[in-house]
């Protein structure tokens, strides 16, 4: 199960970081959500994993497994919406402020910039 | 934590042998409001100068001399050897505590900064123009004022680094006082760079020297000098601490900034630039000089760098044709006279430079006083302009001379007495086995200080009177010369009487600061010793030199010198130029490159921290393997991919990922993680919906752009971040805790200490709570920037001028809004809030919870958005998104701040069982209230973001539908 769940996360996080390095907008986002389903999955892993122990408190229950991790993660993908959400937000903006959704900014376009502030 | 003095064993106000104090003085003469009293001042004058200047001059003298006068009301204690504390708890927990400590050297200097402030202020009052912001020109020395009175009155070091960080950035608003001059923003950022890097290196030196002495008290650290001197990182602290007090003080190589600095008001320079900031490092030496004196270490820093700062000083002050520069070098020369005796490490060399400190602050702000006086009156400060003006300006003459006379060292003045005693002191000090060396070097630079305090005299006051003033000078009013006036006073009776003036405030520096008790003789004649033939020779010697000014003025002329601002600007340009050289490679606008950068850097230093250890396989048993989580994770590991290589096409792009985020919320399933599955599938619905939102504008298609190379170098930088996170992974699950988690503990108290089974919910809301209630606000926030970013849009501009022309790319749908779907939606909408409602109830006990539930509603609420339309929606959905985010944060805080009211930490929570009849038994506990503030929030925030992006379609044309569908049933026409 280890190797499993191990294997997702770099599968996932390897995923993440290619569509991270992409040039335009969209992937990006995309890969930053891959990316934080392995850094959920991470942290929860970090608790060490368990089956059919859930953290809910019972006088038959044969043990729990870590609740803290899980509480962490909880609020980790509520954030992590939020923060997909602001960056959707800005990649939306910024391609409808300029017509254009690339995220590097135009080498020739950036010295003129820099010109004209010297 | 208290803020507040503890009563008890404790006392706050503990007096050592003095005598006792009725019990209602003490408080007012504690140490700490005396160092308070000048920032309570700093208010006032901004709002006093509406009443006008007169009124903001004695707003501001008013708290000094409050202070002053509290100050006075313990000097009796403080003759009488007694140490007067206040202990104020701040931080214990790292020591840092707001305890005040009032002995011989803190009421000498404390004395001497609101003594000579009440005098600058007078002063002030009349140098200003009409044009000064005179507000703003008191706050600011009253900032100033009551940051110096905190260093000279601090017992904890660190309470003293707060302090003395303050004096650097008041005095930068002091030395850029005139904003419009460039020479006075330069001036003031230099001082700032130059202080502010040794203020820096101090606070380094003072936690080496806390941590030797165990304490970061002074009251501890002065008894702990074996320990101090005999640590290792004795010279690392020594150096670290010396570096933030030379530079302070002006030592040299650290002098070129104090010149510069007097580009500001003239009152600025004559309390920070001669009385108060640059004997911050004097100070805070001679503070220290129980615990670091007497090494070699020291003398050979302190005492070489004192003599060659009083000679560099000294010889540049003579040929300053600038009044203040001549004055300001020659405060640098006469700091490292004082800074030379400190280094000596003998007592009675210590006590000498405690009786300079006092000479030196009463004659040298008598002279800037005078210098101001000089160039407000004639409007140039250029001896080469000046001269002659005993006839026209007869006061300022005799106030000029009688300081300039007493910075030569001229009998009977005061400092004659001090200059006599620090040539004595020199005699017996042997510098590398050389006897002769330092009282030669010593008479040398007393000869070179005659020579400038007599050209300050001769080429100003002196010769015959001209024409050619730039402002026809003469005496000003009696306001103006008052404050310099008292100052020479107090030169000449220091002088004449020294006992009586000046014994019994040595007596008790000098106690403080080799604490042993001293006793001085003061007096002007000690009989025909060694020192008085040196002392002659430098006075006479001074004239001599004064007479080939001239010549020697040519010669010095003709000499390179080093400009101290130009190699400044150069180190400074360089090193800027050095940043924006390495930012600019590692991050030239291309988000790509700096992303690839860092994440090789990471995976480099991992692989580095990796190899530096042993690796040993881990041996824990894992889970078993079963078909159904094999299934799971082929289905991942093939979405995944597909997701890769098909990621062009944006649309598909979006389905795997959705399906990516199902098996994730599975494997919480799986996994033991009930909640977590709940969150991750909801959120994944709202995730998927924003982006579909926001897909509608974007294009539908990624061109492929980069080549297949730099395709290629981001395939293997991603495998080898992949394969380095995997195994990680796998080897952090693969062995046990190394420390015993803290997981048990939630465990056994989430139902008798919270109340409630489902132990994820009860950290939550309960044990982590604070945590939660920030993840609330950030929560909040991002909805905030979200909605904000959208107004922005849409306010007008090009992204508005882009959705007003939108021409969808593919045709629409003829029916956008199809009867089944609005039918349905509107069907589900109410077993939808039930679902939420039950899942929020059941939270604390059951998986669920304020979160799920919050997301769960919202879905409900966003079908209806996309079913029957945006406009159809909004105006039937009555509560504003905003007013739900902050209600939902304000339960959470109301919730939190009434364990106050029982006398419990914020978010303290308390639960307890209910029966009403018709129902079961249950329990009602205040984290079910939290709880409802973290759902109403996330159900804000959420609906905030998704109804922002739907904005911007609408403003690109969606109708709004004046009817429930596109096609009504009831309507035959239709």
């Amino acid at each position: 199960m280890e190797l499993l769940v191990a294997s997702a996360i770099g599968l996932l996080t390897a995923g993440g970081v290619y569509l991270i390095l992409r040039l335009r907008t969209f992937p990006v986002i995309v890969g930053l959500s891959l990316l934080s389903y392995a850094v959920n999955l991470f942290i929860f892993a970090s608790g060490r994993l368990a089956i059919g122990l859930p953290p809910i408190w019972s006088k038959t229950a044969a043990g729990y497994t870590d609740p803290l991790v899980q509480a962490l993660v909880l609020t980790a993908i509520v954030i992590s919406f939020g923060m997909t959400a602001v960056i959707v937000m800005m990649g939306l903006g910024a391609y409808l402020e300029a017509g254009d959704d690339r995220i590097d900014i135009d080498r020739s376009a950036a010295e003129e910039n820099e010109d004209a502030r010297r | 934590m208290s803020f507040w003095p503890k009563k008890g064993k404790d006392q706050p106000f503990r007096r050592r042998p003095g005598r006792p104090q009725k019990d209602w003085i003490a408080p007012l003469m504690s140490p700490a409001l005396i160092a308070a009293l000048p920032f309570l001042g700093a208010l006032l004058p901004g709002l006093m100068i509406r009443a006008g200047r007169d009124a903001c001059a004695l707003s501001a003298a008013f708290f000094t001399g409050l202070a002053l006068l509290m100050l006075g009301l313990n000097v009796p204690t403080v003759l009488a050897g007694g140490v007067v504390e206040t202990r104020i708890d701040w931080l214990p927990q790292i020591g840092l505590n707001a305890n005040f400590r009032l002995d011989g050297l803190g009421l000498m200097f404390a004395g001497l900064i609101l003594g000579i402030g009440l005098l600058i202020i007078l002063y002030a009052r009349f140098y200003l123009s009409k044009a000064d912001p005179m507000g703003q020109f008191f706050t600011y020395l009253m900032l100033f004022q009551g940051a110096m009175v905190g260093i000279v009155l601090s017992d904890n070091i660190l309470l003293l680094l707060v302090f003395w960080e303050l004096t650097s950035l008041s005095s930068f608003l002091l030395i850029g006082y005139w904003k419009h001059l460039p020479e006075g923003r330069q001036g003031a950022r230099m001082a700032l760079t130059v202080t502010g890097l040794g203020g820096l290196s101090m606070i380094a030196g003072m936690l080496i020297l806390g941590q030797i002495a165990g304490s970061y008290d002074l009251s501890v650290i002065l008894t702990q000098k074996a320990a101090i001197q005999s640590s290792p990182l004795y010279v690392p602290a020594l150096l670290l601490i010396l570096l933030g007090c030379f530079t302070k003080s002006a030592q040299f190589p650290f002098h070129f900034w104090l010149p510069r600095a007097m580009a500001a008001p003239t009152p600025v320079s004559a309390y920070l630039h001669s009385a108060t900031m640059v004997k911050a490092g004097i100070f805070l030496m001679a503070r220290l000089w129980p615990v670091l004196a007497g090494t070699e270490a020291w003398f050979y820093i302190v005492a070489t760098t004192g003599l060659v700062t009083l000679l560099v000083g000294a010889k540049i002050a003579l040929f300053k044709d600038d009044l203040k520069a001549l004055l300001a070098y020659s405060t640098v020369s006469h700091l490292g006279l004082i800074t030379m005796l400190l280094g000596f490490g003998t007592a009675e060399a210590a006590t000498v430079a405690v009786f300079h400190i006092l000479n030196h602050a009463s004659f040298k702000a008598a002279l800037f006083m005078t210098a101001g006086i000089v160039d407000h009156e004639a409007h140039t400060r250029n001896i080469r302009r000046l001269g002659g003006l005993r006839h026209l300006m007869p006061i300022t003459f005799v106030i000029g001379t009688i300081g300039a006379l007493a910075m030569a060292g001229i009998p009977p003045l005061n400092g004659f007495l001090s200059k006599e005693m620090m040539l004595e002191e020199t005699t017996h000090v042997v510098w590398a086995g050389q006897a002769w060396l330092v009282p030669l070097l010593a008479t040398i630079g007393a000869l070179l200080s005659a020579a400038y305090s007599y050209r300050f005299i001769a080429h100003v006051f002196l010769g015959p009177v001209r024409d050619d003033y730039p402002h026809k000078p003469h005496d000003p009013g009696l306001g103006f010369w008052a404050a310099p006036a008292l100052l020479c006073a107090i030169a000449v009776v220091g002088g004449l009487a020294p006992m009586a003036l000046f014994g019994w405030i040595v007596d008790a520096g000098a106690t403080a600061v080799t604490g042993e008790a001293v006793h001085v003789h003061l007096k002007l004649w000690h009989g025909v010793t060694p020192a008085l033939w040196m002392s002659i020779i430098a006075l006479l010697g001074g004239l001599v030199v004064l007479a080939a000014f001239a010549p020697l003025d040519r010669l010095w002329l003709a000499a390179p010198k080093p400009d101290a601002k130009r190699m400044f600007d150069g180190v400074v340009g360089g090193i800027r130029r050095a940043s924006l050289g390495m930012t600019d490679r590692l991050h030239d606008g291309s988000m790509s490159r700096a992303f690839a950068i860092g994440t090789a850097a990471m995976l480099a230093a991992g692989l580095w921290a990796f190899l530096g250890g042993a690796y040993v396989p881990g041996t824990r048993i894992g889970a078993p393997m079963d078909p159904l989580a094999v299934a799971g994770w082929l289905l991942l590991v093939a979405a995944t991919v597909a997701l890769l290589f098909l990621h062009r096409n944006r649309l598909l792009a979006l389905l795997l990922l959705g399906i990516v985020g199902l098996i994730v919320s599975v494997t919480f399933a799986y996994l033991s993680a009930p909640d977590l599955a709940l969150t991750q599938i909801s959120v994944e619905v709202v995730t998927i919906i924003l982006l579909l939102l926001a897909l509608n504008f974007l294009p539908k298609e990624t061109p492929r752009e980069s080549s297949p190379s730099r395709r290629g170098r981001d395939a293997v930088l991603a495998g080898a971040v992949g394969l380095a996170v995997g195994a990680l992974a796998y080897a952090l699950m693969t062995r046990d805790f190394a420390f015993p988690s803290i997981a048990a503990f939630h465990i056994d108290n989430a139902k008798p200490g919270g109340g409630g089974t489902n132990i994820v919910n009860v950290i939550l809301v309960d044990f982590r709570g604070y945590d939660t209630y920030g993840e609330l606000t950030v929560l909040g926030i991002a909805a905030l920037v979200i909605h904000a970013l959208a107004e922005a849009l849409l306010k007008g501009g090009a992204a508005n001028d882009r959705l007003l022309a939108w021409k969808p790319e593919t045709p629409e749908a003829g029916d956008r809004h199809p009867m089944m779907l609005v039918v349905v939606t509107r069907i589900l909408l109410p077993l939808i809030l039930m679902v939420g409602v039950f899942i929020f109830l059941r939270g604390h006990n059951q998986p669920g919870g304020g979160f799920v539930a919050g997301l769960v509603i919202a879905i409900g609420f966003v079908m209806q958005y996309m079913a029957s339309g945006f406009g159809w929606a909004a105006a039937r959905m009555r509560i504003d998104f905003h007013v739900l985010i902050a209600l939902g944060i304000l339960i959470a805080t109301a919730t939190g701040a009434g364990a106050w009211f029982n006398g419990l930490p914020f978010l303290t929570s308390a639960y307890g069982y209910v029966h009403l009849p018709p129902l079961e038994e249950f329990e009602l506990a205040t984290a079910a209230l939290f709880d409802l503030g973290v759902f109403l929030a996330v159900l804000g925030a959420v609906m905030l973001a998704l109804a922002s992006i739907s904005r911007l379609a609408v403003r690109a044309g969606e109708t709004v539908n004046a009817r429930p569908f596109d096609i009504d049933p009831s309507d035959r026409r239709g």
